[in-house]
Parts: C-alpha cells; sequence; structure tokens
C-alpha cells in the first residue's frame, strides 16, 4: 500500500464519528431517493403487469338498461380492441355480528366463458354455478367477515331478500382500491365485490338479454375521447351516464393519487440531504486540511504534484460517499421493501413487482457522490495549488474584527466569554450559516411532514363537523318523488332527514373540463351545509352552481364566470349556468345547486336521489334493522364510520411517518452539531486548555463550545420555520389531487415538536463533544505552539 | 533580625512517576522545595530535568505520584480536579511560552476575561498599563508583535492580583531586545504585586535578575544559589 494511502486510511480510523456522521447523512439522502422513487416504480409496475394480466380496460361506461344486441355496435366502433358488458347494482348485505348494513356491489360474470376484460383473479375456490345464486367474493371481504366458501350471506337483491353462497374469493384490477359508497377509506368490514353469474343477476334486476355497464379496452395509439364520444352517442337513448377513461375509474384515481404523492415526496427529501451533506464535507475537510497544510507543504516539497494532494483528499471524501451510498442503499431497498409490502396490504393486488431498477441506484449514487465532491472542491482548491514553500508555513493567524466594526461597546454588558462566542461565529460567516442551514432543514423536514395530521384534523372538522353533519346517507336504487323523503323521516331512529338529488355532469370552461357529481339540495337546510372562504355557511342561491375552490380552480373559473353544464343522464341537456359562489370544499371536486332550481334546470318534477339523515343513536339497530328490508335502499353510508376508518388508517400511518420523518431529522441535526463542533473544538481546543489552565471550569469551557451551539441552533429555528413552512406549501401542492386536497394547516405543536426534536439530537451529539472538553490536555497547551 | 516569613510553598520528598505501558519514566525523584512569599524564583536546568512537570504540580496542572505538596494550607496532593481549578482560578497567575492568548478577544478583553472570574481582580485597563500596553488595548492578538502578546498574557496573569506568578519559558519564543521588554515587565509586576514568581527557562541568564536561582537535574534539585543583589531585567541580555 502506498505510503498517502496509509494515511489515509489512518486519518479515516481517526475521524470516523465525524466521517460517519456525514455519511449517515448522505444514506437519508440516497434511501429517500431509492425509497421514493422505488415505491413508485414498484407500485406503478405492479399496477401495470396487473393490469395487462387481467385485461383492465381503457373505458367504462354506465347506463340505463341496453340490449345485449348493441354489445356488436359497441364492438365495431372505430380504435376499440375488446368489448364487455355486464350487470353491475349495488345492494345491501345483511351479515352476522354487523347492525348496520354493508354495500356490497353485484357485478356480474358472463356463463360459460372468460371475461374479455377486467378478469378476476381467483384466491381461493371456484367461479360461481352458471344460473346459481353463487358468488365470488372480494378477498378482502371475505377475510373481513371470514366467509369461505360454501357460506352464505344475506342480500337485499332489487328488494328480495336472497342467500348468496360463496363459492370462492378473488381480486379484481378495477378494485384494487375498493371504496364503498360514501366512504374515505377502503373498509372492507363494510364494503365488498360479488360477482355472480349474469343470468341470475340479470334475471333479479328485470336486465334479462340486456346490460348496464360496458367497459372496452382500445387499440394501442387510439385517441380515447374519440371512442368515448362515439360511445356516449351510442348510449344516449339507452341511458347513457357518461363514459370514462381510467383517469375517472375510482380505483384507478386513487392508485394515481398516491403515486403522485409518492413522487413529490421523492423530489422533496433527497436534495435536501444532499445540500447538507455538500455543507457537512465542505465544513470537515476545509478544518482537516486546514490542520494539515503543513504536511501538505512537505509532500509538494519532496516532489508529490499538486493533483496527488488532490486525489488524496478527494479519496478521503469517497470513502465517506461509499460508506454514506452503501448504507443509503441498504436502507433504501429494505424501507422500499417494507414499503411496498405496506401497499400490498392496503392495496389489493395479487402479486407484488419489486423494482430493483439498476437506473436508480446509479442516480442515488452519482448524486450523493456528486454533492460530497461540491463539498470538497472549494476545501481542497484552496490548499492544493499553493506552493510548498507558503503551505509549510503555518498559515497567517486569523483576523478578527469587531463585531458591528466596533461601533456598537458591548464589553460592559457581555461576558466576555460571549464575546469569544460571537466572533468566532462571526468570524467563519459560511460555515455558520451552513450550520444555520442544515439545522433549520432538520427543523423545516419535521415541520414540513408534521403538519398534515394538524391539517387533516382540520380537514375532517370541515367537512364532517362543520359541512356535512349527517350521520348517513341513504341513496335510492333509482331516483324518486321527493316526498319520499316523508317516508324516511317516519323510520324509527331517523330525526331529521333532508333530500338530495345527484345528476352526473361534465363541467366545462374552454378546454378545462370535469365529471362531477352535481348536488341539489335545499337551500336553507341546517344538517349539511356549503361554507364559504371563511367557512361561514352559505345559503344556496335560487339560481346558478356553487362550486368548491378546488373545482374552480382546476376549470379556472370565479363568481359570476358563466360555466357550460352538459348532463350526463336523461335527456342530456347542455345548459349554461352562472357560477354564484365559491365554497370550501377539500375532498372531490363537488358542486351544488338549489334543488329546486336543478329539478327546473333539467325540467323535470321534483325528484330525489337520496336523503342524508340525523340519527337518533338511541335507535339505530332499529333503524338498520329496517333499511335492510327496504327495496328502495341502494345503499347507506355511515358517516362516523366512515371518519373512524379514516382516523383508524391514518393512525396506522401517523406513528410509521412520525418515526420515520423523526429519525431523518435528527440525523441531520446529529451530524450538523456534531461536525460543527468537532471543528469548532479542534479550531479553540487549544484556548479552552489555556482557560482550563487559567481557573476556568469545566463547565465555564464547555459553555464556550456548548453556547456557540446553542447559538447556532436557537437562530436556525425560526428560519426552519419558515422553510418547514414553504415545505408543507409544496406538498400540500404536491400532493393536491381532484380526489382529495389537503388544506394548509400548521399548527403551533407542529412548530414546537419540530423545534423539540432537533434541540433533543443536537443536545445528544453536543454531550458526545463535551466529553472531548473534559479530555483536553492542559500541560500539552503549554508547551506547543499551534 | 525579622523572623523569616513562612514559607508559602511546601514541598517534600516530592515523585512523580509517569507509566505509558511498560515503561516508566520518573520525572521527579524527591525533590524537596519551599518559597517565600513575594520570592522571585529563577528554575534553571535542561530540557527533560523535571522542571516542567514541578511547575505542572505547583501550577495545579498535574498531582504528584508521592510526597507531599503545599500551597500554604491547601494539599495539592490529594486535591480533586475541582479543589485545583479552584486554586488555579483564585491564587495563579500563568504566563506560557506561546502566550496563549484568546484570538477573537483585544488585549483589553483577554485581561478582562480573567478579571471576570477572579475574586479580587484589578481593572483591565490598570494591568495593561503595567506592562506598557495602554496604547495597544483595542489590538487583537494578530495585529500585536510577539513581545507585545507576551506583555498582555503577563496583564493578564496578573491582573486577578494572584498569590503565585508561573512562567514557563516566557522569553522562549522572543528575540533577546524583546524578551529583556518582557523581563523588564514581568519583574515591575512582580515586585508591584508582591506575588511568589518563578520562572521557569532553560536561558542562564536570566537567573541575574532572581533572588534564588534553583538549578534542576535528573528530576530534583542539583543546587541553589541566592543573588546577593538582582539584577534590573535592563541589565540582562543573550
Amino acid at each position: 500500500m502506498r505510503a498517502l494511502d496509509i494515511k489515509l486510511w489512518r486519518d479515516m480510523l481517526r475521524l470516523w464519528p465525524q466521517a460517519l456522521a456525514i455519511a449517515l447523512v448522505m444514506a437519508a439522502g440516497v434511501a429517500t431517493l431509492i425509497l421514493g422513487v422505488g415505491a413508485y416504480d414498484s407500485l406503478s409496475t405492479t399496477r401495470q403487469r396487473y393490469y395487462e394480466a387481467n385485461g383492465f380496460a381503457d373505458i367504462f361506461a354506465s347506463l340505463t338498461r341496453a340490449p345485449a344486441s348493441l354489445k356488436s355496435d359497441i364492438a365495431a366502433i372505430d380504435g376499440v380492441a375488446a368489448a364487455e358488458t355486464r350487470v353491475e347494482e349495488i345492494a345491501l348485505a345483511d351479515l352476522p355480528g354487523m347492525a348496520e348494513p354493508a354495500s356490497v356491489r353485484l357485478v356480474s360474470l358472463p356463463e360459460g366463458r372468460e371475461p374479455a376484460l377486467n378478469r378476476l383473479h381467483l384466491r381461493s375456490g371456484r367461479l360461481p354455478a352458471p344460473d346459481s345464486y353463487e358468488a365470488v367474493a372480494s378477498a378482502g371481504f371475505a377475510a373481513a367477515h371470514r366467509l369461505a366458501e360454501g357460506d352464505s350471506l344475506r342480500v337485499l337483491i332489487n328488494g328480495r331478500q336472497r342467500d348468496v353462497r360463496i363459492s370462492g374469493t378473488a381480486l379484481s384490477p378495477e378494485f384494487v382500491y375498493a371504496l364503498g359508497p360514501g366512504a374515505l377509506m377502503p373498509d372492507d368490514r363494510r364494503f365488498g365485490i360479488l360477482w355472480m353469474p349474469e343470468h341470475s343477476l340479470a334475471a333479479a334486476y328485470g336486465l334479462d338479454g340486456a346490460f348496464n355497464q360496458v367497459s372496452l379496452s382500445l387499440v394501442p395509439g387510439v385517441d380515447p375521447d374519440m371512442v368515448i364520444d362515439s360511445l356516449d352517442r351510442l348510449l344516449q337513448r339507452y341511458g347513457g351516464r357518461g363514459a370514462h377513461g381510467r383517469a375517472d375509474q375510482q380505483s384507478h384515481a386513487f392508485l394515481d393519487a398516491e403515486l403522485h404523492q409518492l413522487r413529490a415526496m421523492s423530489r422533496i427529501l433527497p436534495p435536501i440531504f444532499l445540500l447538507v451533506t455538500a455543507f457537512l464535507v465542505n465544513m470537515t475537510l476545509s478544518r482537516l486540511i486546514a490542520l494539515e497544510r503543513e504536511q501538505i507543504g512537505l509532500l509538494k516539497a519532496m516532489g508529490y504534484s499538486s493533483l496527488s494532494v488532490v486525489r488524496h483528499y478527494a479519496g478521503f471524501v469517497t470513502l465517506i460517499a461509499a460508506a454514506g451510498i452503501a448504507i443509503g442503499m441498504v436502507a433504501g431497498s429494505w424501507l422500499g421493501a417494507e414499503m411496498t409490502t405496506l401497499y400490498a396490504k392496503f392495496f389489493s393486488f395479487p402479486f407484488l413487482v419489486f423494482s430493483r431498477n439498476p437506473a436508480v441506484y446509479g442516480i442515488a449514487a452519482a448524486a450523493a457522490y456528486a454533492a460530497a465532491i461540491v463539498g470538497a472542491v472549494k476545501a481542497v482548491r484552496e490548499v492544493a495549488w499553493l506552493a510548498p514553500a507558503v503551505a509549510m508555513a503555518p498559515p497567517a493567524p486569523p483576523r478578527y474584527r469587531k463585531i458591528l466594526g466596533g461601533y456598537a461597546d458591548l464589553s460592559g454588558y457581555v461576558r466576555q466569554s460571549s464575546v469569544i462566542v460571537m466572533r468566532h461565529l462571526t468570524h467563519w460567516p459560511l460555515r455558520t450559516l451552513s450550520g444555520i442551514i442544515g439545522m433549520a432543514l432538520a427543523v423545516a423536514i419535521l415541520v414540513g411532514s408534521l403538519w398534515s395530521f394538524g391539517s387533516i384534523d382540520h380537514m375532517i372538522d370541515v367537512t364532517f363537523r362543520r359541512s356535512d353533519r349527517q350521520d348517513a346517507t341513504i341513496t335510492f336504487t333509482e331516483a324518486r318523488p321527493e316526498r319520499a323523503v316523508f317516508n324516511l323521516r317516519q323510520l324509527p331512529g331517523v330525526s331529521a332527514a333532508e333530500p338530495f338529488r345527484a345528476v352526473a355532469v361534465t363541467l366545462r370552461n374552454g378546454t378545462a373540463e370535469r365529471r362531477v357529481s352535481l348536488i341539489g339540495k335545499e337551500p336553507g337546510v341546517s344538517l349539511t351545509r356549503v361554507l364559504d372562504g371563511a367557512l361561514m355557511p352559505v345559503t344556496l342561491p335560487g339560481e346558478g352552481i356553487v362550486i368548491s375552490d378546488a373545482l374552480a380552480r382546476v376549470l379556472k373559473l370565479r363568481r359570476g364566470d358563466r360555466v357550460e353544464v352538459a348532463v350526463l343522464e336523461g335527456r342530456r341537456q347542455t345548459l349554461d349556468v352562472p357560477v354564484s359562489a365559491i365554497i370550501t370544499g377539500f375532498i372531490g371536486l363537488t358542486a351544488y345547486m338549489d334543488l329546486a332550481a336543478l329539478n327546473r334546470l333539467l325540467d323535470e318534477d321534483s325528484v330525489i336521489s337520496g336523503a342524508y339523515l340525523m340519527l337518533d343513536h338511541a335507535q339505530t339497530d332499529t333503524l338498520f334493522a329496517a333499511l335492510k328490508q327496504m327495496p328502495a335502499a341502494s345503499f347507506i353510508a355511515l358517516q362516523y364510520a366512515a371518519v373512524a376508518k379514516f382516523r383508524e388508517t391514518l393512525a396506522q400511518n401517523v406513528t410509521i411517518m412520525i418515526t420515520v420523518y423523526a429519525s431523518l431529522a435528527a440525523i441531520i441535526a446529529f451530524g450538523v452539531v456534531y461536525n460543527f463542533a468537532r471543528v469548532s473544538l479542534s479550531e479553540q481546543g487549544r484556548e479552552m486548555a489555556s482557560l482550563r489552565v487559567l481557573g476556568f471550569t469545566r463547565g465555564e469551557v464547555s459553555a464556550l463550545l456548548l453556547g456557540e451551539l446553542a447559538a447556532v441552533v436557537i437562530i436556525a429555528q425560526p428560519v426552519g420555520w419558515g422553510l418547514g413552512y414553504l415545505f408543507a406549501w409544496a406538498m400540500a401542492e404536491g400532493f393536491r389531487t381532484d380526489l382529495y386536497r389537503v388544506p394548509l394547516v400548521v399548527n403551533r405543536e407542529v412548530y414546537a415538536w419540530a423545534s423539540l426534536i432537533v434541540f433533543a439530537a443536537a443536545a445528544i451529539s453536543g454531550l458526545a463533544v463535551g466529553r472531548r472538553i473534559d479530555r483536553l490536555d492542559m500541560i500539552d497547551v503549554l508547551k506547543t505552539r499551534e | 533580625m525579622d523572623q523569616p516569613p513562612a514559607p508559602v510553598f511546601r514541598m517534600k520528598d516530592l515523585r512523580k512517576i509517569y507509566r505509558t505501558g511498560e515503561v516508566t519514566v520518573e520525572a521527579l525523584r524527591g525533590l524537596d522545595f519551599e518559597a517565600a512569599a513575594g520570592e522571585f524564583i529563577v528554575i534553571l536546568g535542561p530540557s527533560g530535568s523535571g522542571k516542567s512537570t514541578f511547575l505542572n504540580i505547583i501550577g495545579g496542572l498535574d498531582r504528584a505520584t508521592s510526597g507531599e505538596a503545599w500551597f500554604r494550607d491547601h494539599d495539592l496532593i490529594r486535591a480533586n480536579e475541582a479543589q485545583l481549578t479552584r486554586y488555579r482560578r483564585d491564587h495563579v497567575g500563568f504566563v506560557f511560552q506561546f502566550y496563549n492568548l484568546v484570538p477573537s478577544l483585544t488585549a483589553f478583553e483577554n485581561v478582562k476575561l480573567v478579571t471576570e472570574i477572579a475574586r479580587r481582580p484589578m481593572k483591565p485597563a490598570e494591568a495593561l498599563a503595567l506592562v506598557g500596553l495602554e496604547d495597544r488595548m483595542d489590538h487583537f492578538p494578530a495585529q500585536l508583535s510577539g513581545g507585545e502578546q507576551q506583555r498582555v498574557a503577563i496583564a493578564r496573569a496578573i491582573a486577578k492580583q494572584p498569590d503565585v506568578l508561573l512562567c514557563d519559558e516566557p522569553t522562549g519564543a522572543l528575540d533577546s531586545k524583546t524578551g529583556v521588554r518582557v523581563l523588564e515587565a514581568l519583574t515591575t509586576v512582580s515586585a508591584r504585586s508582591g506575588a511568589t514568581t518563578l520562572v521557569i527557562t532553560h536561558n542562564a541568564a536570566i537567573a541575574a535578575i532572581a533572588d534564588r536561582v534553583v538549578h534542576f537535574a535528573n528530576g530534583a534539585i542539583a543546587r541553589e544559589e541566592r543573588n546577593a543583589t538582582r539584577q534590573p531585567a535592563s541589565a540582562v541580555s543573550w
């Protein structure tokens, strides 16, 4: 081994804690990049493979009823590769051990053949026997209710109670994210899918020789919008409710939102760690090189070239980077696998493709190494090209300056130990600034991640306590006269009922358009309210449409603008309606109208789609029993159950997320404080030992270093809060999808927790360095020149 | 005739053994020493004679392995870490070979740094005037010459009005002319404060300014001599 290489290894052995601290920060950057990109890749590849293997459709459409013969016309549309028709309905199921009814989606399976599209992945058992009341149940639903082959459950099928026998369990690419009506999170207990033989289901709903749903796959390269238009034209006379692509398919859209979030995360976190890495490498290497200035001069005097000196220090950085990259890759791969497994639990995939894309690893390694080299360049450049004679001479002593040029004489008020701290910090402004920015980023990571919990609370509070305050929402199988609401009010346990009408529409402004459910409500209702920007209830105006701020944003609409409303059902009118108010809405894209105005606009009688209910909780069991028998009820969504499930899912994620982010922030805080302290101690060790000789106690001497650290950490807090708010904003923007919008609410507790965690990490590394102060050699300083 | 004043330092059979691994080095081999209040003592000896080890023990920086070492009623052998710190803080002024000033503090502030923790300090400006640096108080160490830095160090040592002034090769890093100015400052403050002053050096020329000269060799005192008359520092050169 060459002598310089031996020196390299010895330096590394001596400086290992500092090198490790830097390597860990770098590892966090590499790991978050691999995790983010890897999980994104895994999830999207898994989805892709699943879709391909099971023939997930490209276009979906629901209609009232069309003859089976229409299928060939549909298949003949230009650009259609395959078409599949079926019967699909929502029904209530009565399950043992559950007072409230569960909702099941009944989906027909063609008999005697595999469906061309959206094929099932059978988990157990077999497909239902033709013409029977057998069903394949979605695997999650079956597991939640311990339903095995041969078990039965009671389902209210088109007004008649039927016993449905389970023949097997399965997964489907259509229901990877299986959300029940009115639910916020998948809930396998309250919602499931039952695939039944086409004949039995069609017969039960009077759809013999007919269908009410169609899915298409496209020839590659075909414009889906053209096919959608042709399909809509074909289905118009059959009560078509507007065909849509995958983007509006619920399960697909939720997976998209998740992928969207993963990408946002993988773009924000890794650069932070790599920036801090560059700071730390610069800080540590500058000091190492300053200490070795004379040795560098000596090496050059002996005939080593500037390049070999540069290579020597680059080797030091490369070793650190190699360690950081290795740790980061292992951690990233492991976390990626864990995260993908979590996804598998949350989403229903039959298999998982772990993405181990070498390119991702290569990019992560290259980015991390580049960050380290960038940090090293300045430090190495300063000394490598010095003439040997200059390098061998001790550097000019640091020239300190009075703070504020000496105009503010603080000597009467401030102790000299504080003056030392202040002068040292201001003498190395770039290093001090790196320290402050590093710590601020640690705080910012925490603020930028912890805020979401408070914000989700705010979202729940606004949505379910101030706006949609109903206990349950009941939806009819088809629109019914408005007086149906009186019958609901007569039911036991119903304290109040407010009717609503839901119409599928496309809202269009120029080229921007969105499919939404336009809800008509009575104007002055108290149970469900619409809220303005200040969260004050708004009375629905007698005319015009009221849209949520999120919808206004995507459609670029303001109050007073006019919007085109294309009705997707009934007579499919296209109307021009003024926007009469913009309201607050976090979940989905919402649009409201006065119920009477909506019916007038559609030129229809007073009909309703369902009602919002307030329940007397003492009598809910009686009510549920009644609802399970009520033929008109298609499904009932329980608000409190939805919110509880939402919170439960969130609570699981909270622990994981806080642990991950707090560890990441602690790594930065520890790395920054440790290196900052070691460098500072290396510079001031001699002074400190001298002060010990002069009679200063350990505490007084430690206070010099700890004071410096405290100043950096404290100044970093407000900076970190500010940066954290920006991160939070960027996350909120990055997470924004049509499905939901996370309000940017950063509570004071978030700032407090972020600072506390960072203080704790800083204190631990401060103490680790403080022990070195105790071991300062007082005798040595008497005899040596620095 | 006056009673001889009670000694401030009393050392008896002082031994110091350094053990590093298998190697044992006996730095002090049963040394006896006394010093009276206000005495100006120069300790001479070649490298390795034990004079620095002696200074470390007398200055409360290190503890002897055996023997007795007393400063008045302070036991320097059995004192713990905190007691030794207290001893240095309250009683000892140090002057180092390489000055050891805090580079980020001005001359005035370097002195003030010590007066802030002293029990009965003089004013920093007064201490600096004693060493002739009243005009350079606002300068940082990097803006002062070596001799000036050492005089700041002397002002810093004396500002707390110590009982003992310990100087380790105070002119070791200086040329003769500058060294003499530093010695002048040292003798002035020593006389003015009445502190017992020990100057360790291997520069024999300095011996002339002392009341007493102690020669070290092989970890023990080889001989002692008393100057009948002390020379002023200005009369010394090397």
